[in-house]
């Protein structure tokens, strides 16, 4: 009820969320127009404009300072723009809402860094994520339905962490914290999961796994990941996106941006 | 899940508490007023009273420990809360006291007739209701939490800073306190009590009934928060501590439940400044000030934070060291207290609970290995 109230000062209702569901592959799910972010003076996003559609699974590349963290910020509510908006589903604008909401509506977001709740159990970190009623008084007489528990029980299948799900998190490796948290944001059932670097620190093996996983997802979510590691994009094939100085310097498939004289310049120097 | 955890999902340190609760509830008034005073087994009514007083002091541990230890709050004004539920049931013992004080004015409170005032404040109508009064016990502290944890916890101010902040407001009510025209007895406070519900405060029979009704308020605070630590909101509080970004990117609204954990814990805060009013037989400022709520905080360091249990025990030990102290050795009481905390913070940073659980780890183990 809490979160009814709260919603409803910001001027936003769950409606939005039907709007998008309604949506169908090749529409338009996420459009930045015109965003700019500056720190003092420095502009981390510069005018930034791009779109993705639903059902696509798409990278978006770019050396370090190129504003790719800070796009996440912002499309999540942590960082609101100096201009611009970001469009989410047919109508939403994203940067008048904060975090929980934009969450709410379906965004999910994995962090750079695998953020997971370390006290807690694989399990339990799962069903904190599990999409729900959000207010305290829900969480305070909430039960596992079998569905829910079915459902908890599948993720845990498609992460491969099955065998560790009465672990607490902490005793995870950094690949598995990494699949644990990729599984959190599935169990929010998301339309768009945006994923930040996710393998990050991760052996070659690992790394595989997760351009598998990630794939997997892709066939019935929208996904936009960041990341560094090459070989690791060219694994998930598809549009990429480059981003240079809070813009966009290209798009295309990786073997295109490869002979493309901009971004040999980027990612060689002058 | 290792096999320990599993048994601490049990809680059989809170089971034990709660039985040695139940235990002393059964017992404490057999050995008071059934036992004859000339047996070695008697209870005098002092010592009632006194561990009446530590289980306020462990109710108020409690209430910090569901904050800090699960939400990770830290709150240095604690005490605040505490003195609130103290004043509102100090005020409801003064209309108690009637025309046997020594104005002997039937209405107003002697502090009020010695300050030449004609009439009764506002803000003391009512009090002259035992149930009104309870109600404003609780009433009182959750409406100041919640207006203070609106405003905070609504601009993300977390950590060393709502730490600070929380330290200026019961500094600010301290002041206030000691103000005579705020109408609440100035520096003297509210004292002098005769009566409560009627019965005397001096009677042996009303003295074990506030011990038992303190126990059973602990017990029930006990199970209160222990339900909440367990619910699916205890997990949410504990993942705020722990990764509170996170916890927003998931749709949590963090601020939500802070305060409703805020709220909760300084209504049981002020239960225990009420139950320990009547029991002391005085509340004044002093109640108010911030070396008061960090000594409480060092109480729940030493027991152990995020065990709930482990709260109340280091309340009562704590305070049992200081009658120790503070009668055999009063100018090193202070010192003893620092000294523990530093030992405590050094050598057992997860307090005694704490330690006795990696003990308890250890030997399991070392029993399945």
């Amino acid at each position: 009820m809490e979160e009814h109230i709260a919603m409803g000062e910001q001027g936003m209702r769950p409606r939005f969320l039907a709007d998008s569901r309604a949506l169908k592959k090749g529409d338009r799910l996420l459009y930045l127009d015109n965003v700019t972010v500056s720190f003092d003076g420095f502009k981390a996003l510069n005018e930034l404009s791009l779109f993705v559609t639903v059902g696509e699974l798409r990278p978006i590349i770019g050396p370090n300072g190129a504003g790719k963290t800070t796009m996440m910020d912002v499309i999540t509510g942590k960082t609101r723009p100096n201009t611009g908006q970001v469009i989410f589903g047919s109508n939403t604008d994203l940067t008048k809402l904060d975090e929980a909401q934009v969450a709410n509506l379906g965004i999910g977001r994995k962090f750079q860094k695998p953020t997971v709740f370390e006290y807690h159990t694989v399990y339990d970190n799962l069903e904190l994520a599990l999409k729900g009623k959000r207010s305290p008084f829900a969480a305070l007489f909430s039960c596992l339905s079998s569905e829910q528990r079915q459902r908890i029980d599948e993720v845990l299948n498609t992460i491969s962490l099955t065998e560790q799900q009465h672990r607490l998190a902490s005793e995870l490796s950094h690949g598995q914290k990494q699949w644990l948290e990729i599984g959190m944001l599935l169990m929010q059932e998301p339309q768009l999961l945006l994923v930040d670097e996710p393998v990050a620190g991760m052996t070659d093996a690992e790394t595989e796994q997760t351009a598998h996983l990630l794939r997997d997802i892709a066939q019935d979510h929208t996904v936009v990941v960041v990341e560094h590691d090459m070989e690791f994009v060219r694994s998930l094939g598809g549009h990429v996106t480059v981003l240079h100085e809070g813009s966009v310097l290209a798009e295309g498939t990786l073997e295109t941006l490869q002979n493309n004289e901009k971004v040999i310049e980027v990612y060689l120097g002058r | 899940m290792t096999k320990s955890d599993t048994i601490f999902k049990l809680d059989i340190g809170g089971n034990l508490f709660l039985v040695v609760l139940l235990a002393s509830i059964v017992t404490i008034p057999i050995l008071n007023l059934v036992v004859p005073p000339d047996s070695a087994w008697h209870m005098p009514t002092y010592l009632v009273s006194l561990l009446g007083k530590y289980l306020c002091f462990a109710l108020l541990a409690l209430s910090i420990d569901l904050i800090w230890g699960y939400c990770g709050i830290l709150s240095l004004g604690h005490g605040a809360f505490f003195a609130l539920g103290g004043y509102a049931m100090g005020m409801y013992l003064m209309r108690q006291i009637g025309t046997e004080s020594v104005y002997g004015h039937p209405i107003l409170p002697d502090f009020m007739v010695f300050l030449n005032w004609t009439e009764l404040p506002w803000y003391w109508y009512g009090f002259d209701y035992f149930v009104f009064a309870v109600f404003m016990v609780m009433l009182v502290p959750g409406v100041f939490a919640f207006i203070f944890g609106w405003l905070t916890f609504r601009s993300r101010v977390s950590g060393v800073y709502l730490s600070i902040i929380t330290q200026a407001m019961t500094f600010a009510f301290m002041l206030a306190f000691f103000r005579n025209d705020m109408g609440f007895g100035g520096n003297n406070g509210l004292t002098d009590f005769k009566t409560i519900l009627g019965f005397s405060l001096q009677e042996d029979s009303t003295r074990v009934t506030l011990f038992v009704v303190s126990a059973l308020a602990l017990g029930l605070g006990y199970l209160l928060c222990r339900f909440i630590v367990r619910s699916k909101l205890g997990r949410v509080l504990v993942a705020i501590r722990d990764a509170e970004s996170r916890v927003r990117f998931l749709g949590y609204r963090v601020e939500n439940y802070q305060l409703f954990v805020f709220v909760i814990s300084a209504v049981l805060a002020g239960i225990a400044g009420a139950l320990y009013v009547p029991q002391v037989g005085i509340i004044n400022p002093g109640e108010f000030s911030p070396a008061n709520s960090i000594e409480m905080v060092i109480w729940v360091a030493i027991g152990g934070r995020g065990s709930l249990y482990g709260a109340v025990l280091g309340a009562v030990l704590v305070n049992y060291g200081k009658t120790y102290f503070t009668g055999a050795l009063p100018e090193l009481w202070l010192y003893v207290l620092g000294g523990l905390f530093i030992a405590v913070t050094l050598l057992l940073p997860k307090g005694i609970v704490g330690w006795l659980r990696q003990m308890t780890k250890g030997l399991f183990r070392r029993a399945a290995g």
